[in-house]
């Protein structure tokens, strides 16, 4: 079995149902119920989201590569962008409640990618790319039979 | 392919947004524009009702957060019904059942507006 898996799209919205398609196959594939697959192409779908409304600007032309890794009960997704260059730094943990009781629409997003995944990671490569890596473990499937 | 269709229709001093398939950054825009319309024929008490959604990410719960202030400040609401469990899992994560009435289905809510036009 192959342990990579790479997807690249161009960075219109128009594409997020082939990336959530491709990511669903492969955590199914992987082992994780349909409840921690949709977890996780929704949190795919988050990251690509604001790559091309933030990152690019909503340009359609630029790349988007997607990068599964998958290893023994570890499934992560390398999402890596050429766009402006991001300041994790500058992403302020979000108070849920004080966040909707103004109404803001924005920065939803990531927080549900930290809620919906285990480890949500961002870096810097070669000084120029963007990449955001979220991870997911496999738990082990308790046996019902044990008492 | 799954696609997402927006459909609107009128009742007796309420207005039913019907939403299907995915709602996403892409469709998103889609459930604006019938937000726009209505909210333009000043239709305030407005009831969706979600039960061919069968996806939704933080874009499209960011429409119901855009119009949400407006028609409440227009003595309307936005009352949601009939979602599937994974689509209510994701209006959970976020807290927007503290913010939204939640039916289970689309009769409860009307009757609410009903209710509220009574008083």
């Amino acid at each position: 079995m192959a342990k990579t898996l790479k997807k690249i799209i161009l960075s219109s919205t128009d594409n997020l149902l082939e990336v959530r398609e491709f990511v669903s196959a492969a955590a199914r594939d992987f082992g994780f119920s349909e409840e921690e697959t949709s977890k996780i192409a929704l949190a795919v779908d988050e990251a690509c989201t604001n790559i091309i409304k933030h990152s690019y600007k909503n340009q359609p032309d630029k790349t988007i590569q997607v990068v599964i890794l998958r290893q023994p009960n570890k499934f992560e997704i390398s999402i890596v962008d050429e766009g402006r260059k991001f300041d994790p730094e500058a992403i302020k943990p979000l108070n849920l409640k004080e966040h909707l009781s103004h109404y803001r629409r924005g920065g939803l997003g990531v927080y549900l990618m930290r809620t919906l995944m285990d480890k949500v990671e961002y870096h810097t490569i070669s000084g120029k790319k963007n990449e955001v890596r979220l991870t997911k473990f496999l738990q082990p499937v308790r046996s019902s039979a044990r008492r | 392919m799954s696609e997402f269709k927006v459909h609107h229709r009128d009742g007796d001093g309420f207005s039913v947004i019907e939403l299907k398939g995915y709602l996403d950054a892409h469709t998103a825009p889609d459930l604006e524009t019938t937000f726009q319309e209505l909210l333009g024929d000043r239709k305030f008490n407005i009831v969706v009702n979600c039960r061919d959604l069968t996806y939704i990410s933080s874009a499209g719960l960011g429409v119901f957060m855009a119009y949400i202030e407006d028609v409440r400040k227009n003595k309307g609401d936005i009352k949601l019904t009939n979602m599937s469990p994974k689509v209510y899992n994701v209006f959970d994560l976020l807290g927007f059942p503290i913010l939204y009435e939640i039916y289970k289905d689309e009769q409860e809510a009307v009757n609410k507006f009903k209710q509220s036009k009574k008083v």
